[in-house]
Order: structure tokens, then sequence, then C-alpha cells
């Protein structure tokens, strides 16, 4: 039994307690736009995930230090480790879709294609934005169905196209295709799966004959395949590896002799980490850049003088700056930034929850004026979502590995939207009748 | 014809590449009874140690020396922190340990050293080789000659030295050896030095091929079909396991993988070591397990 003075005492230091944490939480919640961090940094593909990190957190870093936060609001974030795997990634959405410390949360980076099948039906439940940039379910392209998910810039089935597209700039025109082999060495997942039907497609467009074949996870022994590969003598193939698949597919390519100019890697399989192991082997490689490499860009020149020389990068090695993944990580955060810009146009200049993120992100419209003041000219292309739309651009570069570093060859090639758009919404349709959805019309909302 | 013979040809080249993995697990096994699954952890730690050795400029040979003094101070540490406290605890506890133990490698190989993917050049020209029609690679078939060589070494360990002698008996009866004074603990030190060389030569061939990278430790993966077709306790039996699993999962995936989707080789090999534990539990030059009942 604690005495009267005891019992006053132990009242004043929580009513102490209780008052230094108030201003805390409502100055977060006035204040502060809280981004969940499903992250990567140990594991199996923590050599892409460090510096995508780096990428996304210099950005948020460098606008809330030098433009003073987005329209005064400033960026929080927390990572939670999940090593790619699925329920880690589902753990870190759950424990941080309410934000954190009063400060709410606006949308999920997923940064996985299963995590953001996995979350599809939890976030449109709680209605926050999942943003998988270059990746994620490829018919969440149609957001009539999928309110809630936007696999940005250049889905799965837009990056098979641009580089059907690219070939056939190789060959002199889309007429050139016809009889030719073109070969799809795809990692046997739903991420290597999802271009087979718009290879079909474009092939049946195009008269190419389309050949598929499947390298099992993880794909460190792959003389099988490339066996079949020589045997078919293709005039190309498209490579859609992922992890260690890559640089061992590059190197049992040239083993057997495949030509490895002839060879064009997607988004996934266009990294340093993919071409470096592979060494000489490796030397004119291709592949397809919606994030293209390289720090030459007017954006890593303010990044430069306001973050990495300051010393506030996240970046360990600061020879990353500039590479592939480190520019995957600047690009998905400038485009979140921007979304969170574009609804506060809307819903005033605070911190924003899912539902008034969303309605950011449909109303995206990055032009060359914004991309040329945000500095991203040549990083990114133009972007313009919308309801029926969430994936916007559809395009991207092509760049080539000289041996020391990615060379970036073309210009921002067009995904062919209008072949693909009945692909997908022949699929979104599957998908709302099976799961009851009544789709958005998005007609009347624009 | 050329195709079949090319593709059995490269499968059972493929196939020593599995048995350098393997061997690591069998040396462990003979000598303690456990099932060392942070076998995959030494060989990712040796081949990065040895990398970021290199790069840091120090000369190849040197390198190679300095990650051999690094793995055997590595198993000294083992056998005293971690084995050396479990002494006459069941299998199952010492498994228990080296699945902790791997979780502590692969964190401390990328903690130390990075989780960036290096590349690694042993100066072995990967150019194919033609024996007639047929392509041979050249890079596998030095890889068969190493995987040779250290079977030899390794032979002339168990059967010509004392030490060699002292394994076999712990091996056979570890009980009876303690009885006639044979220091287990040394035993096992000596046992844990060894297969970290071998996962040192392991993982430079595997490094060399893949890149220096976490995925490194999953290699193993390949090694437990080859240990259950070949037996955990023969070293020969783990290189013609690994020469059956080769030739079987490259032969399935040109002939087979066509009629049923592709992509067969990585369950084929488990399929083929489910047959073979139907059919030969112990393997094919594994010991057969007599008890009293």
């Amino acid at each position: 039994m604690r005495n009267p003075f005891q019992r006053t005492l132990i009242g004043a230091l929580f009513a102490l307690g209780l008052q230094s944490l108030l201003p805390t939480v409502a100055q977060a919640a006035s204040n502060e736009q809280f981004v969940p961090m499903a992250t990567y940094r140990v594991g199996a593909y923590a050599s892409s995930g460090i510096p995508w990190w780096a990428g996304e957190i210099d950005y948020f870093r460098y606008i809330n230090e030098v433009e003073g936060g987005i329209n005064g609001v400033k960026l929080v974030w927390q990572e939670c480790e999940t090593e790619w795997s699925v329920d880690r990634i589902v753990e870190c959405y759950e424990r941080y879709k309410g934000g954190l410390n009063g400060a709410p949360t606006a949308f999920f980076f997923t940064h996985s294609t299963p995590g953001s099948y996995a979350l599809m039906e939890k976030g449109a439940a709680d209605r926050i934005p999942l943003i998988d940039g270059a990746g994620g379910r490829t018919e969440s392209t149609d957001g009539s169905v999928f309110p809630y998910a936007f696999p940005l810039l250049l889905n799965y089935y837009g990056q098979a196209s641009v580089g059907i597209n690219y070939i056939a700039q190789r060959e002199g025109g889309f007429d050139k295709l016809k009889g030719k082999k073109i070969v799809t060495v795809y990692h046997d997942s739903a991420y290597g799966r999802e271009t087979q039907a718009p290879m079909a497609l474009l092939a049946q467009k195009y008269g190419f004959e389309n050949i598929q074949i499947p390298v099992a996870d993880p794909g460190n022994e792959q003389s099988a395949q490339w066996r079949q590969v020589r045997q078919i003598k293709p005039d190309w193939v498209f490579l859609r590896t992922w992890g260690v698949s890559t640089p061992v597919g590059i190197k049992t390519a040239a083993r057997f002799g495949i030509a490895v100019d002839r060879i064009i890697g997607d988004v996934w399989a266009g990294s340093e980490a993919d071409v470096i192991p592979a060494g000489t082997a490796a030397k004119g490689y291709q592949a397809l850049a919606p994030f293209p490499g390289g720090a030459e860009f007017e954006i890593h020149k303010r990044l430069k003088q306001y973050i990495l020389d300051t010393g506030k990068s996240d970046l360990k090695d600061p020879a990353y700056f500039g590479k592939v993944y480190y520019n995957v990580g600047l690009i998905n955060a400038a485009i979140a930034v921007e979304a969170l810009r574009t609804a506060q146009t809307k819903f005033g200049h605070r911190p924003l929850n899912g539902e008034e993120a969303r309605w950011g992100f449909e109303h995206l419209n990055i032009d060359a004026a914004r991309l040329k003041a945000s500095g991203f000219e040549g990083l990114l292309p133009p972007l313009k979502l919308s309801c029926a739309d969430h994936e916007g651009g559809g395009a991207a570069r092509v760049q080539q590995w000289d041996g020391e570093k990615w060379q970036l060859v073309t210009g921002w090639l067009q995904a062919d939207r209008d072949t693909l758009r009945p692909l997908i919404e022949a699929k979104s349709a599957a998908y709302a009748k099976e799961k009851g959805i009544t789709p958005r019309d998005c007609a009347a909302e624009q | 014809m050329n195709f079949f013979l090319e593709t059995l040809i490269g499968g059972l080249l493929a196939g020593t590449m599995y048995s350098l993995v393997a061997i690591g697990f069998v040396l462990i096994y003979k000598a303690s009874g456990v099932f060392n699954f942070a076998q995959g952890a030494m060989l990712l730690f040796s081949a990065l140690t040895f990398v970021s050795l290199h790069e840091q400029g120090v000369p190849f040979a040197l390198a190679l020396l300095l990650t051999l003094l690094v793995m055997i101070i590595g198993a000294l540490l083992i056998e005293r922190l971690v084995l050396r406290p479990l002494v006459n605890r069941s299998q199952i506890t010492l498994f228990m340990a080296t699945l902790g133990l791997s979780f502590i490698i692969e964190g401390l190989a990328q903690g130390l050293m990075g989780a960036q993917v290096r590349a690694l050049d042993l100066g072995i020209e990967d150019i194919p080789l033609f024996v007639g029609e047929v392509m041979i690679s050249q890079f596998d078939l030095i890889a068969a000659a190493v995987a040779a060589v250290l079977v030899a070494l390794l032979a002339l360990l168990f059967n010509r030295t004392r030490i060699g002698i002292a394994l076999r008996a712990v091996a056979d009866d570890t009980r009876a050896a303690l009885s006639i004074g044979i220091n287990l603990n040394r035993i096992w030190q000596i046992v844990w030095a060894v297969a970290g060389m071998v996962g040192l030569v392991a993982g430079l061939l595997w490094g060399a091929r893949q890149g220096v990278q976490f995925s490194l430790s999953l290699v193993v993966l390949k090694a437990l079909p080859v240990l259950i077709i070949g037996g955990f306790t023969s070293i020969g039996g783990a290189i013609v396991g690994g020469l059956i699993v080769g030739a079987a999962e490259n032969l399935a995936e040109a002939y087979i993988g066509p009629l049923i989707g592709g992509g067969i080789t990585p369950w084929f090999a488990y399929f083929l070591a489910l047959v073979f534990l139907y059919i030969r539990p112990a393997g094919l030059f594994g010991d057969r397990a007599i008890e009293r009942v």
C-alpha cells in the first residue's frame, strides 16, 4: 500500500510523461507524412536492395532538407527487413498501414511482384495504394477494377512490347520480324511467366516464331536450357531472368556461342549486379531500362551537392551512386512525391491518407516541363496516370553494357499499348468476375 | 545422337560441381554424424573472403593462403564455441546448432564484406571445346579435374595418415575411439577445417561461374539429392551421386522438360533421390545401419 506522498509523486510523473508525449504525437500528426519501407538489406537479394533504398531515402532527405518537405509536409519513414519474403512484406504492411506516431500512411511500396499479388485485396480493403514500379500485377493497370494497385511506368506486358519494338528497330522494321525466331528464356515463376500472353499476341501480330524456355529457380545451372537455345538457332533472345539466373544465363549463352548483342534483358535483368559477375561474356549485352543507370542527370548533381557531399546519403559505398538500382529507388521516390504533391492541390498542404493519395496517383501528370524542373529529364519519361490507366508511361530506354558501365543506346521506346490493352482488360474483367467487383465508371470520374 | 551425347557429357561434368559441394557434407557427417547445414554458408564465407582480399590487391596465391587460414581459424572457433559445449547431445541438437551457425556465418559474411555481387575470375576461359560435333565446356572439364584431385588428396588423408585413421575410427565408433585415447575435439577441429577447405574450392568454382553473392549459399540445395543417392558417408558416393544427378537432370530437362512445360531440373533431382531412398535408403555407397533390437 503506497502512502499519499508516493501516490502523488507517481501521479505527477505519469502526468508529466503523458504531457511530454502529447506534443510529439500532435506535431507528427500535423506535419509529417509516413512512408513504410519493406526493405531487404540482407539475404539473397540484398545486393539489389541496398542501393535501391539508398536512392529512395536520399531523395526523401533531399525533399525534406532542400525543399522543406512537400509543401512543408516532411516525410518520415521506417524500414522493416523482409529479405524479399512475401509473409514479411505482408507483416510490414499490417504493422504500418495505420501510420506511425500519428503520421499517416498514404501508400505502400511493395518492392516485390509477389508482395503486390499478396496484398492486392488488403490494399483495396484498407484503401492504401500499392506502388510497384515496373512490376506488380499487369491487369491492375486497369484502375476501374484495381483502384488501389499501381504497376507504374512499364508493366510486364509493356516490357515484352518494348523488347519487340527494339528488335524491330534493329532489324529495320516490323515487317522484318516475320519468320524470325525469338526465344524467351524466363525465370519459371509468376514474374517470368507474366510475358507469355503478350509475346503470343505480338508473335501473332508480327509473324515471328515465339519460343519459351523456362529456367527453374535459382537458375545456377542452365546448360540444358542454352543447349536447346543453340539448337533452335534464334535470331534474338529475350532474357527474363532474375537474381543469379541472369549472370549464369549470360555466361552460359556465351559458352554455347549465342551472340551476346542478340540478347535483350528485361527490366529486372539489367543492373550492374546482373552483368559484373558474367565478366567479359556480358560485354555488348542489352537490357530494357525504364530506370536508366547513370549519375549525369540533373537530379544527381543536386543530390551530390546536398546529400552525398554533406555526408547525409544512405549509401555506404558512394561508387553505387547512379547505379541502376540506386536510380530505381530514386525514380520510385520521385513519382511518389509528385503524386502526393498532386493530391495536395485538392486536399490541402497536409499529410494525406490512402484514399487521398490514390486520387493523387490517378491525377499524376509529370510532363516535360515538370521533368526538367525536378531534374529528372532523361531519367524518367513523361508520365500521366488516370483512373483507367495505372501504368502511365509504358516506355523504356535500352542500355548496353560496355564492360565497365551501362550506356544508353536509345531514346524512350513506347510499348504498343493499344495492342496490349484488350488483353489487360480481358484479364481484369475475369478478376472482377471472380471477386464480384463492380468496375468503376472511369469516364464518369474524369 | 550428338545432342544426346553432348547433353549426357555436359550433365556429367556439371554433376562434378555438385559433388564438390557434397564432399564437404560427407566429411563432417562421417566424423560426427552431423548433417552440417552451415556448409553452404561456409562456402559463401570462403569465396567472399577470397574475393575481398583479392580486390584489396592481395595476390591470388596469397589471398588463397590467407582464406585457408581464415577457414581453419573459423573451424577452430566453431569447434570450441559451438560443438564442444554440445558433446554427447543428440544429433538433432547438433543439426540445429549448425542451422543457427549458418545464419550467423551468412550475416557475418555480409556484415563484414558487404552484400554486393562480385565477379571472380580464376583465369579459366569458359570457351567451348569441340570433340567432333559434341561441345564440351572447358570450365567444367577443369572443375572435374579439380574434383578428381581433391578426392585423391582426401583418399590419401583418410587412408595413409594417422589423422585419417583416427578420423575413420571416430566415424566407425566414437566411444571406442575415445576409449583408445583419440581426441574427439581435435578430430572435429581437423574435419571442420578440411570441410572449410573443400568449401573454399567449391566456392571459388561456383563463384567463378555465377559471381560471388549470397545465392552461393543456396548451392547446397543441389548437394542434398547427391548425398541421398551417393550416401552420406562416402566421398566416392558423393562423386557418383553428383554424376548421376548432373546427367539425369540435364537429360530430363532436354527430353522430358518440353513435354511437361520445362523448368524441371530442381525437382527432378529430388524425385530421383526419392526413388533411390525407396530402393536403397542408405544410398549407393552409404553405410547401412545395423542395430540390435
